[in-house]
This record gives C-alpha cells, sequence and structure tokens, in this order.
C-alpha cells in the first residue's frame, strides 16, 4: 500500500516537472520580473539597473504617443468586435438557416461559402500584412487603386493618409476574422433543434423575426464567447499594424497600438524600463476588459 | 379513402411550403448576392497575388490588373534562392514540428495529471497554467528576451539554447503553448470514462503505461484538435521569434515575408516578393483544402468549451 503510494507520487512528479519548470522559467518568471523592471530605469547597458519607484508611470501619463495608441485600441476594441459579429451573424444565419428554397436548410453551397471564407484564417498575419501592403499601394499599381484610377477617381492612400490608414487596418482584421466567427456560429446555429425554427415559421414569423426573435437569443452565449475574443484580439494586435503600416505604426503615429510602443521602446529604443512599464499598463487594460467582460455576461441561459 | 386523406395532407403541405417559400422568396437573390460579395473579397486579393508572382518587375509597376506577357517562373527561383524562403521554410518546419511535438507530450501529461490525479497543490497548478490565457505577451517580452539571453550562459547546454537558437525557440514556444493546451486537454481527460484504466491497473500496468497505451489513444479527438490550433499558431508566430532570432539565416518563415516589403528600398526585388508570398500562402491553402474540416474543427473547438 504504502509502496503504492509511492509509485503514484512519483508519477505524479515526474509527469509535472518537465512542463511546469519551462512554465515557470519562460512564463512565469519573466511576468513577474517585468513588474519589477517597470519600476527601474533599466536601458540593458547598465550592469544593475536603477530603481526609479512609478517614474515610468508618472512620464507615461504625459505620453501623447502611447495615449494615441490606447485610443487606436480602445477604438478596435469597441469596433473591430461589432463589424465582425454582426457580419459574421448575417452570413452564419443565411448560410444555416434563411436559405431560400423552403427555408431552414441554408442556402445552396452553404458548404463551400463557409470553406472560403474560413482561410484567411489559416494565414499568418505577418502574411496577410505583406498581402494588405500591396493591395493598398497607393498608386495604379495597387489592386484597388488601380481601377479606382482607372475609373478617374484621385488615388486613396489607404495607408499613407494618416486619416485612412487606421480604417485600412480595422478593414484587414476584420477580413481575416469573419470567417472564423462564420464557422463558430454556424456550429452554435446546428445545436439549436431545427423544431424552433419550423415552429415559428408555422406561426409565420419571417426572415427579420426568425433572426431577431429565435437566432439571436439562443446564440447569445456564442456572441459573447466571440465578443471576448475579438476584444482581446483588439488590444494584443501588433503583427498586422507592425508589418503592413508605414514606419511601423505610421504614418505619423495614425495607427500605432500598445503592443508595438511596447516593442518599439524595448527594442528599438532600449527603454527596457519604461517598455516593461507599458507593458503593465496594458496588463491592467487586459484584465479590465476580462472583467468587465465576465460581469456583463451573467445572465440566464436558455435551456433547450 | 385513405389514399384520398393522404393526397389532401400531401397537396396541403406542398402549399404551406409554397407559401413559404414565396415569403422568404425574393431575398434569396440578395442573400446570395452578399455571400457571393464576400467570396469576392477574399478570393480576389490571393489571386490577384498569385498573378502578380509571374509578372516582371515592369508589369508590376504598371496597371495593376493588367495580364503578364510572358509567365517570369524565374521569380520563384529568385524568392526560394536570393531571399532565401527555402531556409527561412526550413526553419520554420524544424521550429514548429519539435515545438509542437514538446507541447503535445508535456502538455498532454500534465493536463493528465492534472485532470485525473487529485494531490495537493493540484487546483494551484492547474491554475498557474490556465491564468496564462489571460495575460498579454507584450508584458513579458522584455524579461522573456534576457532570460533566453542568460539561458545561453548555462553550461553545455548553453550554446544550444539561448538567443538566435532553434532550440531556445522551441522550448519558449511550448512554454507559451501550455495554457491553452493544458487547459484544453484537462477539460478533455476528465470527460473520458475511468473504468478501463483502472482495469489495467488491476492487471499490473504502471501509471505510466496507462497513460501511454490507454489514455493518450483514449484521448484522441481532442489531441488532434490541439495540435492543429498548436501548429497553426506556432508557424504563424511573428512576435516571438522577432524578439528571439536575430541572425538571418536563423529566421522563420514569417519574419521572412515581412522583411522583403519593410527591408529599407534599395534595389527592392518586388516580384520576387509576391513570389515569396505566394510560396507561403499556397502550402496554407493545399494543407487547407485537404484538412478543413480538421483545422475549422480544431480552431473553433477552443472557443465553444
Amino acid at each position: 500500500m504504502l509502496f503504492q503510494r509511492y509509485r503514484r507520487g512519483l508519477f505524479i512528479t515526474a509527469f509535472l516537472a518537465a512542463p511546469v519548470t519551462l512554465y515557470l522559467v519562460y512564463v512565469i518568471s519573466p511576468y513577474i520580473q517585468a513588474f519589477y523592471i517597470a519600476m527601474t530605469d533599466w536601458r540593458g547597458v547598465t550592469a544593475a539597473p536603477r530603481f526609479v519607484g512609478f517614474e515610468n508611470f508618472s512620464r507615461l501619463f504625459s505620453d501623447g504617443i502611447f495615449w494615441q495608441a490606447v485610443r487606436h485600441n480602445a477604438a478596435l476594441l469597441v469596433l473591430l468586435p461589432l463589424l465582425t459579429i454582426v457580419i459574421a451573424l448575417f452570413f452564419a444565419f443565411l448560410l444555416n438557416v434563411g436559405g431560400g428554397t423552403g427555408g431552414l436548410q441554408g442556402i445552396s453551397g452553404s458548404k463551400l461559402y463557409r470553406v472560403i471564407f474560413f482561410f484567411p484564417q489559416v494565414l499568418a498575419v505577418a502574411v496577410v500584412a505583406v498581402l494588405f501592403q500591396q493591395v493598398f499601394r497607393p498608386d495604379g499599381s495597387g489592386m484597388l487603386n488601380g481601377p479606382l484610377m482607372a475609373l478617374g477617381v484621385k488615388p486613396i492612400g489607404f495607408l499613407s493618409d494618416p486619416d485612412i490608414a487606421f480604417w485600412s487596418v480595422l478593414g484587414v482584421m476584420v477580413w481575416q476574422a469573419v470567417g472564423f466567427y462564420v464557422v463558430l456560429f454556424s456550429a452554435g446555429l446546428a445545436s439549436i433543434p431545427r423544431d424552433m425554427f419550423e415552429a415559428a415559421q408555422i406561426d409565420g414569423a419571417g426572415r427579420g423575426s426568425l433572426f431577431f426573435r429565435i437566432t439571436l437569443p439562443l446564440l447569445w452565449d456564442t456572441v459573447q464567447v466571440a465578443w471576448v475574443y475579438l476584444g482581446i484580439l483588439a488590444l494584443d494586435v501588433f503583427a498586422i499594424v507592425w508589418v503592413m503600416t508605414d514606419q511601423h505604426g505610421g504614418p505619423d503615429f495614425s495607427t500605432t497600438v500598445m503592443a508595438a510602443e511596447i516593442y518599439r521602446n524595448a527594442f528599438s529604443y532600449f527603454r527596457f524600463g519604461y517598455a516593461s512599464a507599458l507593458g503593465v499598463m496594458m496588463f491592467f487594460f487586459t484584465v479590465g476588459f476580462a472583467i468587465i467582460s465576465l460581469r456583463l455576461s451573467r445572465r440566464e441561459r436558455i435551456e433547450y | 379513402m385513405t389514399t384520398m386523406t393522404s393526397g389532401t395532407v400531401a397537396t396541403s403541405r406542398g402549399e404551406a411550403r409554397r407559401v413559404r417559400r414565396r415569403r422568404l422568396g425574393p431575398l434569396g437573390v440578395l442573400s446570395h448576392m452578399a455571400l457571393l460579395v464576400w467570396t469576392v473579397l477574399v478570393v480576389v486579393p490571393i489571386l490577384w497575388t498569385f498573378l502578380a508572382s509571374v509578372k516582371s518587375e515592369d508589369e508590376i509597376f504598371g496597371d495593376a490588373w493588367s495580364l503578364p506577357a510572358t509567365l517570369h517562373w524565374d521569380n520563384f527561383a529568385r524568392a526560394w534562392e536570393q531571399a532565401h524562403i527555402g531556409q527561412y521554410t526550413l526553419n520554420s518546419v524544424i521550429v514548429v514540428s519539435f515545438g509542437t511535438i514538446g507541447t503535445m507530450l508535456l502538455g498532454s501529461m500534465a493536463a493528465y495529471v492534472l485532470a485525473r490525479y487529485p494531490f495537493r497543490g493540484n487546483r494551484a497548478f492547474y491554475l498557474l497554467f490556465v491564468s496564462g490565457l489571460a495575460f498579454p505577451v507584450y508584458l513579458a517580452l522584455t524579461p522573456l528576451f534576457f532570460v533566453v539571453q542568460n539561458m545561453g550562459n548555462v553550461p553545455v547546454l548553453g550554446p544550444f539554447i539561448g538567443l538566435n537558437t532553434h532550440a531556445g525557440l522551441v522550448l519558449v514556444y511550448i512554454a507559451y503553448s501550455m495554457p491553452f493546451t493544458v487547459f484544453f486537454l484537462a477539460a478533455f481527460f476528465r470527460t473520458l470514462p475511468t473504468a478501463v484504466g483502472e482495469a489495467a491497473m488491476v492487471d499490473g500496468a504502471s501509471h505510466t503505461r496507462v497513460f501511454f497505451q490507454i489514455m493518450l489513444p483514449m484521448a484522441r479527438p481532442g489531441i488532434v484538435s490541439v495540435t492543429i490550433f498548436n501548429v497553426l499558431g506556432q508557424w504563424n508566430q511573428y512576435q516571438l521569434p522577432l524578439v528571439l532570432l536575430q541572425e538571418r539565416d536563423k529566421w522563420v518563415l514569417t519574419q521572412g515575408i515581412a522583411d522583403i516589403s519593410t527591408a529599407a528600398g534599395y534595389d527592392q526585388d518586388w516580384s520576387a516578393l509576391f513570389a515569396a508570398l505566394t510560396l507561403a500562402i499556397l502550402p496554407m491553402l493545399v494543407v487547407y483544402t485537404i484538412f478543413q474540416r480538421q483545422i475549422q474543427a480544431g480552431l473553433t473547438a477552443g472557443a465553444l468549451k
């Protein structure tokens, strides 16, 4: 019996040792160190970083570029989930329920649409960023500006006009995300019993009521999950901005985001202390978002 | 008599269907239009890139929608050789192979123990892993760089796991893939029946043997989903290699692609850029076409939990 317990303990230890060690060394310890480094003026060259307390944080509050980045993240936090979910819900509904022939089975060819829509999700963000850099070229060689100029319209500076660049970033993010949520919502719709839609239809519900009175309330849980995922995506965005936009977040910081400013401060300016302070701010924004969305999502589930 | 009744029922059903169809009818065309518009939005930029990859430099800077006069397959040779896409692809394959195998092995081991063996501190370990899901990786970026740099000074192993090494990046990938892998697989292991494993234990199998020969095969659907998730996640990773691999010949594919376009404008080889993009997209398209069901299920599995 004692031997059995010894073997069990040994097994647990052996199986946990490697994963826990790796995780502590590469994930947990950097996170903890970051909070300390945030209170130093470390620039990487000095052997001993000097402790400066909250100096980095007081400097950060008057750092216009950082707050510009925060505003961009905040705008994305609202717009990215909103646009993506509205478009994805609309398509998921058409593909699964709102089909033209007799309703309910979804539109013909719905499987093919789903396969095509999902594909951008499989591509690396860095690849998508370079691809759209070419699509958005400012002259006649750009995929979009070419036809526009042929029509006699003035070319649009998708990435070179500070007033437009942010919307280009948002557009590309929506482009990549929609397919994933079409598939996610389709899976959600598949778990709703058919009778619900049939009963509603027999009672005379049109497409609109089918969507707003049946689909949306029953999918509400999935929509909330989608909202949290997209919110985190909006707060964490980096590669699309860093690779696609002019001057990594430009022109003139018009597309920059928190992650880009952290990376720039750490690895272009070598201000490790300050970059960590920005990281701590980002951490609190993310945790704040998580707490708010958890509180808001406490709602009664519909059982079916 | 009976036939007549059923006939009436059938006609009234058909009638009801026709009424329903009329109600939804004209919108059907509009729905197809909406779906087609999005299909065009998704497909056209990708096809346009493929087209540009066989154009000459002059054609690329000319009209965006002109067709190439001759097919310049040499763009691909230049992308593969001079832009080092071949080397970067190989690096990506190496890092992702070891990264995913390591992640799945260590992740499933940890998940299994945490899901099936109650012991003091079990919950704490589980929460430690899962809490990683909520942290933004950018907070850890700076210290992580120095952690990996310091790893380079470890005796014997140092030169293999420091900065600018693939093994070092593999270890970081494994560590950062743990939260989701443990979270998902622990939930999966909890749903499996206990009886089979217990029977094997009675027959004298060790804990390790039960895990590898009974529990892992039983958990196959979950393992497949998480493997797909990790392969794609690590293949598409850009941020971590950007920080940890600074020597060109070590770069992974995403870094290579991003660099061709961000590199300062001297002697830009734009046609090779399009060829490189095509070389990055095409394999994904092929793999996706073959495994699209599994990939869709694997990527959305986490969100449905």
